[in-house]
């Protein structure tokens, strides 16, 4: 990228780079293969025994089978084979981190650290269903009972999907104006373009059977204690709505924003040049949604973009792969770095104090040695938490555990007829894959309960 | 350096790989390109009797299967002899022939099966100074309708008429080339040798259907919605091939015969095989007709490499090395006791020998070992089969090792006899010769 005025333009502003070059940045970063491309990568698939793949898929794809209906030209059956463990099988296949999932325990990698391109095919194979509009799933009779599932994220949506499927009638509650999650509002740019969170939403909700409501908030228009009421059963999905505060002395200044509010209004600027962004950018945290505001940062045309976390690159939660995109984009990485001071002038971000750590005896501690870095902007990235008021103060308390819903195997949550899934339980990583799974279980389970 | 050179019925070339009589063959252009290349002699593309040539289909003549990576595996073809006017073929032999004098050109024909055609074309053929003939009683498809190819060569008494016809009316050396479309491939084999043929080649193709396409219901190559069966060649029909020409070259009443041996020589591998069991060189169709004429440098190079790696000095010293271990089944040693073993360092866990083991064989794989992903054998229940060996991805992970004399097998209970005992002998067997 050559340097233009837009970028060494000092403070937030817009436009650093023209609409063509950052529409050119946020191209797909896996474009999807074609025909021949899918039976090459299938073709290396060797139909394992038990096949470790399908046992690292949080949501159990049979991939060696799908696999095999895409090398023998059924890629109609092979997009049901994923479906059938995963309605969110076409995100899954873009979001997924593959490299510390099926593909990272594929034996290919063992082989010849080349795994099976395992999320390349899945893609493959639930686009030609998805563009062609094929339903597999049908509602069956119905059963008169009542859900309410709270959430439109993969977890809502997988657990209103299999509900659907059973013949339950489901209601989607969901606070904001528009469904999906973290799907349409979190995930990079780059990872899910041309709208096809939306797209998702209806292909999964075309089963019928799913009422979703918009506005509807949980603690706000919606309480607990009234929907295990009227309900025959709840399912809690509502993912994590607070964030972390870098937890430093005084009045933060204008400059200082949350991670996943930049992401969330990239992901729904249709002119991502408006975007304002900083000259010389700092990003907090270590974990996806980190590397995810860095990247972007940068693609928008942000000079100087670094990330500080405060231990070492092992302890990072972000995968290799994801650090070595980031990186890849000219994103610094700098490590057993924490925030000790903003930096400001007349109410504005100048700059960051950090503060060099070190683990003595298994402990995180400071090492006074301080560290200055210039930034007209500063994300943190530190992580999403439960808002628990939004339980709490809408009804009966439910049990907590470490500041997540609690909840057993099966997603039974501490109150009768309650069940959750997704991240805002304390179960399985924060991932869409394991919200799919979790919502999917959920609703078994619930259809067992109310079954019996 | 190992010498290659070859000498096969008197006939010399500078290497044992010649083209066979296919496309490759069929014009004094394709074969000055193949020699460029280094290919050490060619049998022209069948000729036929003068007169308007045969005409193949104007649609597709080829039909094909593959394995990973659409690797060809196996070809079919229904294309018949040249369809290019006989003296035009002539000129041009002659013509090769004059500039290439250090490589072989032998030329394929196929007349009918009387005499007097087969003493108008021998002359036509020997004036253009070829160095031998290759009588075609192998094509399965077009022609054994009209009354040649394989409808000859499926009839040893037509084989030996033919060939005696031959050799009477020609200096030159004659070659049978042999259809395996055939129950026995002794009985042509002997009755070109009753004939007086100074050498067998084989195979020609086998008779074949590919594929059918589900939409039209046709079987493929399919030429206005009909198929016919086609000749199939290319790596798939190597096992075949070697097969045959063991059997010919182990026969008692065609020992010593000489073989040109074709089917599936893809590599020098390969040719390697095909000359230990008893070729005197190998002809080559589908590998080049796949990759082109180039593939004959890495034969060259390989096989001169492996020669040196082993200490052969010309090809007689592997000609015919593994004809003598090729025995009927009822000789084979039974106190010979192999056992399948997992080398844990190369296993990828892919839990191919497992399933294979348990689902198909003898439950002698486990699959757990002590509560984690681990494939070991179970000696008490593996019978030595290899088939693990065979769908494991891995190259060298699964070998069979041999048990000690001596030692015990622990799915019999018993000790490995340290002596031959073949089924000949064996108790079990009702008409067992008695060891006394
Ligand atoms: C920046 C970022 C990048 C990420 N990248 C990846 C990635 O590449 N790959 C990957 O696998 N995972 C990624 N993740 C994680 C992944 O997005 C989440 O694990 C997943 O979306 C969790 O699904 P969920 O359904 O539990 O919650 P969410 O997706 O958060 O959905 C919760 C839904 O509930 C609604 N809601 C919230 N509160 C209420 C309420 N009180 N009442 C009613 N509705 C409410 C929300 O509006 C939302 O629609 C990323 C996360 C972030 C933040
Ligand atoms: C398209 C095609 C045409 C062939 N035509 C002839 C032929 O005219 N005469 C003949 O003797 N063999 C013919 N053959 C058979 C080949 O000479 C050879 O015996 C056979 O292909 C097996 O060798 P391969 O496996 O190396 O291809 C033909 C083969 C092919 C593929
Ligand atoms: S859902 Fe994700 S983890 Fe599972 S198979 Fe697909 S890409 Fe891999
Ligand atoms: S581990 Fe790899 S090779 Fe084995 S089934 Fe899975 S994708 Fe195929
Ligand atoms: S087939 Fe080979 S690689 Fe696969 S588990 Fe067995 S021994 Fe290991």
């Amino acid at each position: 990228m050559a340097s233009k005025p837009g970028i060494i333009q000092d403070g937030i502003s817009a436009g650093r780079l023209s609409r063509k070059e950052i529409d050119r940045n946020f191209f797909d970063l896996h474009p999807p293969l074609d025909h021949h491309e899918a039976l090459v990568a299938a073709d290396r698939c060797y139909f394992c025994h038990d096949a470790p793949c399908m046992t690292a898929c949080p949501t159990s794809i049979d991939i060696p089978m799908f696999i095999r209906q895409i090398a023998t030209g059924n890629v109609k059956g092979s997009a049901k084979t994923i479906f059938d463990q995963n309605i969110l099988g076409g995100m899954c296949a873009r979001v997924c981190p593959t490299e510390t999932l099926c593909e990272q325990v594929c034996v290919r990698e063992t082989a010849e650290g080349k795994p099976v391109k395992i999320g390349e095919l899945q893609r493959y194979a639930t686009d030609h269903a998805m563009h062609q509009g094929i339903q597999f799933y049908k509602r069956a009779k119905a059963s008169g009972k009542k859900i309410a599932v709270v959430g439109a994220g993969p977890a809502g949506l997988a657990c209103a999907h299999r509900l659907a499927m059973h013949g339950h009638a489901v209601t989607l509650l969901e606070g904001r104006k528009k469904p999906g999650g973290l799907n349409e509002f979190g995930i990079a740019a780059y990872k899910t373009v041309d709208g096809f969170a939306q797209a998702e939403v209806d292909y999964v909700t075309a089963i019928g059977g799913i009422d979703i409501q918009y506005g509807k908030k949980l603690g706000q228009q919606i309480h607990l204690a009234d929907l295990a009421q009227k309900y025959d059963a709840v399912f809690l999905g509502m993912g994590l709505s607070g964030v972390n505060a870098l937890g430093l002395k005084g009045k933060e200044p204008d400059g200082v924003e949350d991670a996943v509010d930049f992401i969330a209004e990239l992901r729904q600027a249709k002119d991502k040049s408006k975007i304002p962004v900083g000259r010389r950018v700092v990003v907090i945290g270590g974990g996806m949604t980190a590397i995810d505001c860095a990247i972007q940062a940068k693609l928008l045309g942000a000079e100087d973009v670094t990330i500080c976390y405060r231990r070492g690159q092992e302890q990072m939660n972000a995968s290799e792969y994801e650090q070595e995109l980031a990186t890849s984009k000219g994103v610094t990485i700098r490590h057993w770095l924490q925030p000790a001071k903003l930096r400001s002038k007349g109410g504005r971000i100048t700059g960051i104090e950090l503060e060099y750590t070190r683990l003595a005896k298994g402990k995180l501690e400071g090492t006074g040695e301080k560290l200055k870095l210039e930034a007209d902007q500063v994300f943190r990235a530190i992580g999403q938490k439960l808002t628990p008021k939004h339980l709490n103060g809408s009804g009966a308390g439910i049990t907590l555990e470490k500041g997540r819903i609690k909840v057993d195997g099966e997603g039974r949550t501490s109150m009768k007829g309650v069940w959750a899934g997704g991240d805002c339980t304390n179960s399985g990583e924060d991932l869409t894959v394991t919200a799919v799974a979790q919502g999917r279980d959920a609703a078994e389970s619930i259809h067992r309960a109310l079954s019996a | 350096m190992a010498d290659i050179s070859n000498n096969f019925v008197g006939i010399k070339s500078p290497n044992p790989f010649w083209l066979a009589s296919a496309p490759p063959t069929d014009k004094q252009y394709n074969v000055e390109r193949a020699f460029k290349a280094g290919w050490g002699g060619v049998v022209w593309k069948t000729l036929g009797e003068e007169g308007p040539p045969v005409v193949n289909v104007n649609g597709p003549r080829y039909g094909a299967i593959w394995g990973a990576d659409r690797r060809l595996l196996g070809l079919n073809n229904i294309e018949l002899i040249t369809d290019r006017d006989l003296f035009v073929n002539l000129r041009e032999i002659k013509e090769v022939k004059r500039n290439w004098p250090d490589r072989a050109v032998i030329v394929s024909i196929m007349v009918p099966c009387d005499e007097q055609a087969w003493k108008k074309i021998l002359p036509l053929v020997e004036e253009t100074e070829a160095d031998g003939i290759e009588l075609n009683f192998g094509c399965p498809h077009g022609m054994s309708e009209r009354g040649m190819g394989s409808a000859v060569g499926q009839v040893p008494e037509y084989i030996e008429m033919v060939a005696r016809w031959c050799k009477a009316n020609t200096r030159m050396p004659v070659i049978v080339k042999l259809t395996p479309n055939i129950t026995d491939i002794r009985y042509p084999a002997r009755a070109a040798k009753a004939g007086g043929a100074d050498a067998v080649s084989l195979i020609n193709t086998i008779s074949s259907i590919t594929s059918v396409n589900l939409d039209t219901f046709s079987p493929e190559p399919s030429i206005d919605g009909k198929g016919s069966h086609g000749g199939y060649c290319g790596p798939a029909v190597k096992p075949i091939a070697l097969n045959m020409v063991a059997e010919i070259a182990r026969d008692p009443e065609t020992a010593g015969l000489p073989i040109s041996g074709i089917g599936g020589v893809t590599t020098w591998r390969d040719a390697a095989e095909f000359i230990a069991l008893g070729a005197g060189n190998v002809q080559v169709c589908t590998a080049a007709m796949t990759y082109g004429f180039k593939i004959v440098e890495e034969m060259i190079a390989g096989l001169e490499a492996w020669m040196d790696s082993k200490g052969h000095r010309t090809l007689d010293d592997i000609t015919g090395r593994a004809t003598g271990n090729v025995t009927d089944w009822q000789y084979l040693n039974l106190n010979y006791v192999t056992k399948a073993n997992i080398d844990q360092d190369l296993c990828i866990k892919c839990g191919r020998c497992h399933i294979a083991c348990e689902d198909t064989s003898h439950q002698a794989i486990t699959h757990m070992v002590d509560g984690a992903r681990r494939f070991e054998v179970i000696e008490e229940e593996c019978v030595g089969c290899n088939l693990c060996v065979n769908v494991c991805p891995v190259e060298g992970c699964i070998t069979m090792e041999p048990l000690k004399a001596g030692s015990l097998d622990k799915r019999t209970g018993k000790k490995v006899k340290k002596d031959y005992g073949n089924w000949t002998e064996h108790p079990n067997n009702p008409s067992r010769i008695a060891a006394e």
